[in-house]
């Protein structure tokens, strides 16, 4: 620890506990609370039960969490390989170019996601590419609004990543497609992992584009959540939040252990 | 095949900037070759023409008898060494070395026993299932020649190899490349260095350069004992340039005759006369030089005394002195005729 005094490491920790407990971990621990009853009129929450999770691990909501993994885990893939290509190809473009396509690829960052919901929404509702009403254009705005986050920081792994890797394996006969294949991307897993839980994470608690788009038999986890509290159901509404909070954390949890093996430096 | 390197008039420019200027300069078959000189000389950027990582503005790279010049790197055939050895973090020793064959296609059957074969040549057949990471900055450069090598390229490219390495095991790693070219006398050798010792340890011939220029070449002891350009003597050697006027009765410095062999016809004007610090003694002899110590430095077995002779400095590495002279003492300084080089004035210095 850089602070040496034993004051002013305790002014240290002080400052941590008052910014850190109300602002992230207290509102964290009332849904926590709430979700494990029935009443809260009180200070405390009181009217202890589980019947809430019960509720939440069964039916629609079941059916809402598996089709927001669904639609996070692909919209994740196609922002990696898109984000991942464009981003090589970025660095193969030179200067101008790249400072182009970077902030084309930011472009969905820069607009307020609901603009890109009705953006997209806009777009898809009319033949020859009519994607409203199913599943495929909730699918397609996650990939538009987590693809800009999967492209820069994969450009940022290949802009730290030394150019003599690549020209070592030149020298020793290999072709583009062979270095790309077994340097560059072994040497960019890391960061492609790491690109991976952002891009998942994000496509698991969006909402606001989400709600202007999902068709009734594509209903993400978020859109219930919200649909539960508008009508007034806090403490289901919760229990649902604590499932996405624990399945969107696991699965985070479960890449990171990946990239823990995949870093070698 | 032949091997061989051969540069036609190769120059590199970045921007308005000219980083290599006309290169002529052939590497026979089985030679080893040194390019030396300070950074910013073009010497690295001479290999990497040959490596096809700069692409000339001008002008022709020749591996063998084949124009390489536009030929992407993976096709020429070629084993490089860089100073950071740049070995793959995420491939074992092992898969290292075999990187280069997998590539080429090489029969599945032959890449374990050329890998082994490599990894034997450099000594590092122990530790073929270790990652770089494991391996300390000696060994990952016996990998990364192993790896160079398992490609048995016609042409081996050496950047620097030893730089990142401390004394000690630079010299071991100096007998090793010595004993590697030995036994490879088919495979050209190009060793891009600043350090002269490494040079004239491991090189058949040495390509001096400076400012974008190739300044001189010849053998190391041609270089060494006979330098014709100042910048070659001062170079490789680090040797007394004093400036001297030669007349119709001889060669004088600073009004002093001084009998060194007059090899040409040299103008009447300006020459400088060059002479290597560890051949001028303290004392009286022939072509004495008598002025005050200006500076003395303890090298261990040797001193070198700077000595201000009429407004030049000139240096001495005498074998250690019992007694330090003190500065500003008077001291005679001298060198046999047969050790000094008459340099026309202005020779590579344009």
């Amino acid at each position: 620890m850089l602070v040496h005094s034993r004051t002013g490491r305790w002014t240290a920790w002080a400052l941590f506990a008052v910014l850190f407990v109300p602002l992230f971990a207290l509102p964290l621990l009332v849904i926590l609370a709430a979700s494990f009853s029935t009443h809260w009129s009180g200070a405390f929450p009181s009217g202890p039960t589980a019947a809430h999770y019960t509720a939440a691990v069964r039916g629609e909501s079941l059916q809402a969490l598996t089709t927001s993994l669904i639609t996070a885990v692909t919209a994740s893939v196609i922002a990696l390989t898109v984000g991942t290509w464009a981003a090589l190809a970025a660095a193969a473009l030179g200067k101008k170019g790249r400072r182009v396509l970077d902030a084309l690829f930011m472009l969905p960052v820069a607009v307020p996601s609901v603009v890109v919901g009705l953006a997209v929404l806009v777009a898809f509702s009319q033949p020859p590419m009519l994607l409203n009403g199913t599943r495929w254009i909730v699918i397609l705005a996650h990939t538009v609004l987590v693809t800009a986050f999967a492209h820069q920081s994969v450009s940022a792994a290949i802009r730290r990543l030394d150019p003599m890797y690549e020209q070592a394996a030149a020298s020793l006969g290999a072709r583009p497609s062979y270095v790309l294949l077994r340097v560059k991307l072994p040497l960019l897993l890391p960061s492609l992992n790491a690109a991976a839980g952002l891009c998942f994470a994000l496509s698991m608690g969006e909402l606001s584009a989400t709600m202007m788009l999902y068709p009734p038999d594509w209903t993400p986890l978020p859109v219930l959540i919200f649909t539960a509290t508008d009508r007034g159901s806090l403490f289901t509404g919760s229990a649902l939040a604590v499932v996405l909070m624990a399945a969107t954390l696991l699965a985070l949890l479960a890449v990171s252990r990946i990239r823990t093996r995949a870093s070698y430096r | 095949m032949t091997s061989g390197i051969r540069f036609d008039g190769v120059t590199v420019t970045y921007g308005s900037n000219t980083v290599l200027d006309s290169l002529d300069l052939t590497v026979e078959p089985g030679e080893a070759m040194a390019l030396l000189g300070p950074s910013g000389s073009g010497k690295t950027t001479a290999l990497r023409a040959v490596a096809g990582f700069v692409r000339p503005a001008s002008g022709r790279v020749l591996i063998g008898d084949r124009d390489v010049t536009a030929l992407p790197p993976y096709k020429r055939g070629i084993g490089m060494v860089v100073q950071q050895y740049a070995l793959f973090p995420h491939l074992k020793v092992e898969a290292n070395v075999a990187f280069g064959l997998k590539a080429q296609k090489v029969p599945k059957g032959e890449i374990p026993g050329r890998v082994a074969e490599a990894l034997e040549m450099t000594g590092m057949a122990a530790y073929a299932q270790r990652h770089p990471r494991e391996l300390s900055g000696g060994q990952q450069q016996r990998v990364a020649i192993a790896r160079a090598l398992a490609i048995r390229p016609r042409v081996l490219l050496l950047d620097e190899p030893l730089s990142a390495l401390d004394a000690q095991l630079r010299s071991g790693m100096l007998a090793e490349l010595a004993r590697l070219h030995r036994e490879l006398p088919d495979v050209s050798i190009l060793y891009v260095t600043h350090d002269q010792v490494e040079a004239l340890t491991l090189a058949d011939r040495i390509a001096v350069m400076d400012r974008a220029r190739l300044q001189d070449c010849g053998t190391p002891q041609d270089l060494y004992r006979r330098p014709r350009t100042e910048f070659t003597a001062s170079f490789v050697g680090n040797a007394n340039l004093l400036p001297v006027t030669v007349g119709a009765g001889g060669v004088s410095f600073e009004g002093v005759s001084l009998d060194v062999p007059v090899s040409e016809a040299l103008p009447g004007a300006g020459a400088t006369l060059c002479v290597r610090p560890h051949l001028v003694g303290l004392g009286p002899g022939p072509n004495a030089l008598s002025g005050r110590i200006a500076e003395v430095q303890w090298r261990g077995s040797t001193h070198r005394l700077y000595v201000e002779v009429g407004g030049h400095r000139v240096k001495a590495d005498v074998r250690e002195l019992r007694e330090t002279p003190p500065l500003g003492a008077e001291v005679t300084l001298h060198f046999a005729p047969d050790d000094a080089v008459l340099l026309s004035a202005g020779v590579g210095n344009d």
